[in-house]
């Protein structure tokens, strides 16, 4: 090695592969992964599902509106990080803190985005529907919720980078597994090539998952022009 | 029903319509009565309120005074400007729009009337402006309606599209015989396809005239200019000129509007 950095600086990529080779072949890779990104999971599932059933009453009722919409976007200011001291004192350091953190960050990205999506449905598009006979549920399955989607699916991409963001600061505050614990335990000991590689880590994990919600969205989205397969 | 049945049925009657947007006056004591089965165009320069009139009877929009009288049990199906497909259903998707999944084949038929039975499993997105209003124009038809109305269907296409669009209007509304209100800016679409041309100015019936040219109409047809100049020329003389054009109309119903608006 010509060493041109000092390795406490920047460790060299065969460093950091091995470190990769030892942490896989000990297992640790494995669990650390599968924490985290149980924890990326269930806060998502939790707050896109709220923030998708407020954006949706918000969205279709007046008094929905009413009721939820000032609250929420008077809460959305609030930086996620920000409630982090609050959130350990109510939850201390154990799973909840960071699910509900997740939850938090990711609950109003899918509200808004589901809620603009349906006011902004075309007008033309509902009164046709309507004329011919649509309403109620027929006209929320077949009209309202389809029309919002590619809305909602844009809050739950910007969702997803968020949760990965918000999981980072967590582990590394308050953890005892987990990639943000791996890359913090390492900082401690001066590992730079564990600290490169949980860095490395996040990002294809955050890669994965925005791959993910590509396919899903070039499947459901499949009538959009700009998804059309190049004919 | 027969088509004789279709027009000893009861009219639509319009006595004294009224609608109103803030201080603008768009229809002002408008009386009309179209009998059912009939071809009905109504043309007007933009703002003459004629798309105004068809969202009444549409019942997309409400009036402010007068009587708006359909028959007991009429359906409506409108056919906008733009062909309002929802763009994340299939072609067929489309057309079935609001049927139970047991007529299903019926929306294939009427997909096929428009021909466009090959294009069912497409997305909307694929198909060209005329292809839409075929659509447009079979998911309308696969209702049966009773009184269909198009709101200038055709504005928006080549010329070339429009002039097939006409003869598929013409022969679907000859097979299906339903009350056809259309409301256009082109004389000439409304003279190729009406029984029955009323020019609205000011939100009143400015001219009344019945179209008795055989059908399938050539726009090279003399009588066919002729009605067609005397239309544009009554449009274009504007609502300043006052002295008014009574032509004979075979309903006496009309005489009654006309003298009112001769006043």
């Amino acid at each position: 090695m010509a060493g041109w950095l000092n390795h406490r600086v920047l460790p060299a990529p065969t460093e950091v592969l091995v470190a990769f080779w030892q942490l896989l072949s000990s297992g640790d890779l494995f669990r650390h992964l599968a924490v985290s990104f149980g924890r990326v999971a269930s806060g998502f599932v939790i707050g896109a599902g709220l923030g998708l059933a407020f954006g949706l009453l918000a969205g279709v009722s007046r008094l929905g509106e009413a009721l939820f919409d000032t609250t929420l976007q008077m809460l959305r200011n609030i930086p996620p990080l920000a409630i982090l001291p609050l959130v350990i004192l109510w939850f201390g350091i154990d799973e909840s803190a960071k699910v509900f953190l997740v939850a938090f960050g990711v609950l109003f990205p899918v509200y808004l985005n589901t809620y603009h999506g349906i006011r902004s449905l075309d007008p033309q598009l509902l009164e046709m529907a309507r004329s011919y006979g649509l309403s109620g549920n027929a006209l929320f399955r077949q009209v309202v919720l389809p029309g919002a989607l590619p809305s909602i699916l844009v809050g739950i991409r910007y969702a997803l980078g968020i949760a990965w963001i918000i999981l980072i600061v967590a582990e590394t505050l308050s953890a005892t597994s987990g990639i943000g614990y791996l890359a913090s335990n390492a900082r401690e000991f001066l590992q730079t090539d564990i600290v490169v590689l949980s860095i490395l880590l996040y990002a294809a994990l955050g890669k994965v998952v925005d791959v993910a919600a590509r396919a899903l969205e070039k499947r459901w989205l499949r009538w959009h022009p700009s998804y059309f397969k190049a004919a | 029903m027969k088509l004789d049945d279709l027009k000893t049925a009861s009219p639509i009657v319009l006595q004294g319509l009224i609608r109103r947007f803030g201080e603008r006056v768009v229809l002002d004591a408008l009386d009309l009565h179209i009998p059912q089965g009939q071809f009905l165009a109504i043309v007007g320069r933009s703002g003459c309120g004629k798309s105004t009139l068809l969202r009444l009877l549409a019942g997309l929009d409400q009036a402010d005074g007068g009587l708006l009288q359909q028959p007991a049990g009429q359906s409506v199906r409108v056919m906008f400007q733009e062909a309002r497909l929802l763009p994340w259903k299939s072609v067929l998707d489309n057309v079935a729009l609001g049927l139970p999944a047991s007529r299903r084949g019926e929306a294939e038929q009427a997909l096929a009337e428009v021909g466009l039975a090959d294009r069912a499993q497409e997305w909307p997105a694929r198909l060209s402006g005329g292809q839409r209003q075929r659509v447009a124009l079979a998911r309308a038809l696969v209702h049966q309606p009773s009184l269909l109305l198009l709101d200038e269907p055709l504005g928006a296409l080549d010329a070339l599209t429009r002039l097939e669009m006409q003869g598929l209007i013409e022969r679907l509304w000859q097979q299906h015989g339903c009350t056809t209100v259309l409301v256009t800016h082109d004389v000439s679409e409304a003279v190729t396809l009406a029984d029955r041309v009323v020019l609205l100015e000011e939100g009143r019936v400015a001219l009344d005239l019945p179209v008795e040219l055989p059908r399938s109409r050539d726009p090279a047809d003399s009588r066919f200019v002729a009605l067609e100049q005397h239309i544009l020329q009554r449009v274009l003389q504007g609502p300043s000129f006052n002295a008014p054009l009574i032509n004979e109309t075979p309903l006496a119903s009309l005489h009654f509007s006309q003298l009112h608006w001769a006043l």
